[in-house]
């Protein structure tokens, strides 16, 4: 019983952050069909800033923001730049975005070294909770807390305002939706950039649960295209059920069968698009 | 000319270069396999390095634990590649375009998180050492670099013979043209999901030859050859030499194997030129070297997006 409560909770909360990361690159994927292999990159560049910041005296907010701001501005550069001429080119997305992840890879590497490192956490958020014979680390519910708020937030953005509209608007029909006059490149430069944002987030969030460390980019971006392909391209719902399935998956996975633990969360995933080739939530 | 100079080559050169040679023709297999689908049929797959990589475990696991020989790994690494393959084209091949990159993705992810993870057969990240060379009973020993590089040179004849064949059989036009047009090639009659699954499980078993040899030539497999950033770098390959060309992959895997182990000689920022060279690929060259140098005759060729779409509305027009 308690190993289901505790492994059902770690679960739940590596979803939470796997939400966080994935809720983005699901509206870039809806929006654009741009396969980004950057957006692990901008998960571990987003971890190492805030890094810096608090490094330089910053708190932890400080170093959410920071990492934020920085990792939207280079998501920006490099849609303006380079991705949004690639529209329909998968090849050219993939190896586009691959290159970028590499020179980060490595400019990360000459920046912040080769060495592990953990973003302290402010001190209202360690420690734990216990309910009987169950603990429950403040962190881990931090983490569901802000995935459950940037869930709402982005809920209410898509289905609420104007902006919304034209998103789900540009998702459904991007020539539809310039035709009737919505700045499509706008809007997607936006997404881009809020896709980025969120990554960003997610590193800053991680590193003080896992840390950062050189190679936590391709580590997690599989993660992040599993819970996209799972719930469906450019669908919320879709990526939060996907995020939730997949950080349950990979904890019982890793508890239960260590020595096939990869097997047992991309077997299953492989046998949903078996059956549904777009997704639980997703639209051809 | 190429072929001639491949074979009188290595007297000329420096045991370091040969290796890289070596090396390069292996790759230059996976590239060309990965041609059949990518070039050809224009289906652009996440996950190839699973079949490279399943060729060579099947080696590094039969030699090593069993003492098996050539005779047996071969056959054993090429039928796993195509068995995988046979599989995993029946969940892929129901996707087109990102969603097939997506599922070959995570299909490619199984097979690396078995390799990584199932650590009693796979000895996880520390990977498979010690693999012998294979004795084919031949006067030279393969374990020496020059007789090692004649045996990777005529895998990669027999590899580039039989793609050559199949790409300029009547299978390999039908690939072209689904590539062109899959709504055509449907109403010609043609079984479209057939020719695309056969080609995806012939590419898959040519990577896992290609493993085979590599496993034999690095003496030394683990989970980094089946990784998602092996894949890409295949993709790369056959992008930069020039798709549906098969021997400009050739020449892509050639290059990328001399610039990483030459430029890493040089310089610890090799990835941040290799990243360059992906960016670079995209933006001069994005019909790769070959096809920039290639005359082509000015092909009536309307822009890609809505090709089907205008085909239909003739189609409704003139009934």
């Amino acid at each position: 019983m308690e190993f289901w409560v505790t492994q059902t909770f770690n679960g739940i909360s590596y979803g939470a952050l796997l939400f966080l990361l994935a809720g983005g690159l699901s509206l870039i994927f809806g929006m654009m069909r741009i396969v980004n292999m950057t957006h692990g990159s901008y998960y571990l560049l987003g971890g190492y800033v805030g890094l810096s910041a608090i490094w330089r005296g910053g708190n932890f907010p400080l170093a959410i923001l920071a990492g934020a701001l920085v990792i939207a501005i280079v998501g920006i550069v490099e849609w303006n730049a380079f991705l949004k001429r690639l529209g329909g080119q998968e090849l050219g997305q993939v190896l586009t975005t691959m290159g970028f992840a590499l020179i980060f890879q490595d400019l990360a590497l000459i920046i912040w070294g080769g060495d592990p490192y953990t973003i302290p956490v402010p001190a209202m958020l360690s420690g734990a909770y216990q309910i009987g014979q169950l603990y429950f680390p403040v962190y881990r519910i931090f983490i569901i807390a802000v995935a459950a708020l940037v869930a709402v937030l982005l809920w209410l953005v898509l289905e609420q305002t104007r902006v919304g509209a034209m998103m789900r608007a540009t998702v459904d029909d991007p020539e539809m939706a310039r035709g009737v006059g919505i700045n499509v490149h706008g809007i997607s430069m936006m997404v881009f950039a809020l896709g980025a944002l969120l990554a960003a987030v997610a590193g800053v969030v991680a590193g003080g649960f896992v840390g950062v460390y050189p190679g936590a980019d391709f580590e997690i971006l599989p993660y992040a295209f599993v819970v996209v392909i799972v719930g469906g391209m450019g669908s919320l719902k879709g990526a939060l059920i996907g995020s939730l399935l997949v950080g349950l998956l990979d904890n019982f996975g890793k508890a239960l069968f260590p020595e096939l633990s990869y097997f047992t969360l991309f077997a299953p995933m492989a046998a949903i698009l078996a059956m549904r080739p777009t997704g639980l939530y997703g639209r051809a | 000319m190429i072929f001639f100079l491949l074979l009188v080559a290595p007297p000329f050169l420096s045991s370091f270069l040969l290796t890289l040679v070596t090396q390069a023709l292996i790759y230059a297999i996976v590239a060309m396999s990965l041609d059949i689908i990518l070039g050809y049929t224009g289906l652009a797959s996440l996950g190839h390095a699973a079949y490279f990589g399943l060729g060579a475990y099947s080696v590094g696991i039969l030699a090593t634990r069993y003492g098996a020989g050539f005779g047996i790994t071969l056959p054993a690494g090429v039928f796993l590649a195509l068995a995988v393959a046979a599989i995993f084209g029946l969940v892929a091949l129901r996707a087109t375009g990102v969603y097939f990159l997506m599922i070959t993705l995570a299909l490619g992810m199984v097979v690396w998180g078995l390799a990584h993870r199932w650590v009693t057969v796979t000895q996880g990240d520390n990977g498979i050492s010690a693999i012998p060379r294979p004795d084919l009973g031949l006067p030279w020993s393969l374990a020496l670099s020059i007789p090692f590089y004649y045996f990777a040179l005529a895998g990669f004849f027999i590899a580039f013979w039989i793609l050559r064949t199949i790409v300029r059989s009547p299978f390999g036009q039908t690939l072209v043209g689904i590539r062109e047009s899959e709504s055509r090639m449907r109403t010609l009659g043609y079984h479209v999901w057939l020719h695309k699954y056969i080609g995806f499980v012939i590419a898959g078993g040519v990577a896992g030859f290609a493993g085979v040899l590599w496993a034999y030539y690095n003496g030394f497999v683990s989970p980094v050859e089946l990784q998602l950033a092996t894949s890409v770098e295949v993709l790369l390959m056959v992008a930069l030499g020039g798709r549906a060309t098969l021997i400009g992959p050739a020449l892509g895997a050639a290059i990328i194997v001399f610039l990483k182990n030459l430029v890493s000689v040089y310089t610890h920022r090799w990835l941040l030129i290799l990243g360059a060279v992906y960016i670079l690929t995209i933006v001069y060259a994005p019909e790769g070297i070959l096809g920039a140098i290639k005359w082509r005759p000015k092909k009536v060729k309307p822009k890609t997006v809505g090709v089907e779409d205008l085909t239909e509305g003739e189609i409704g027009g003139s009934v």
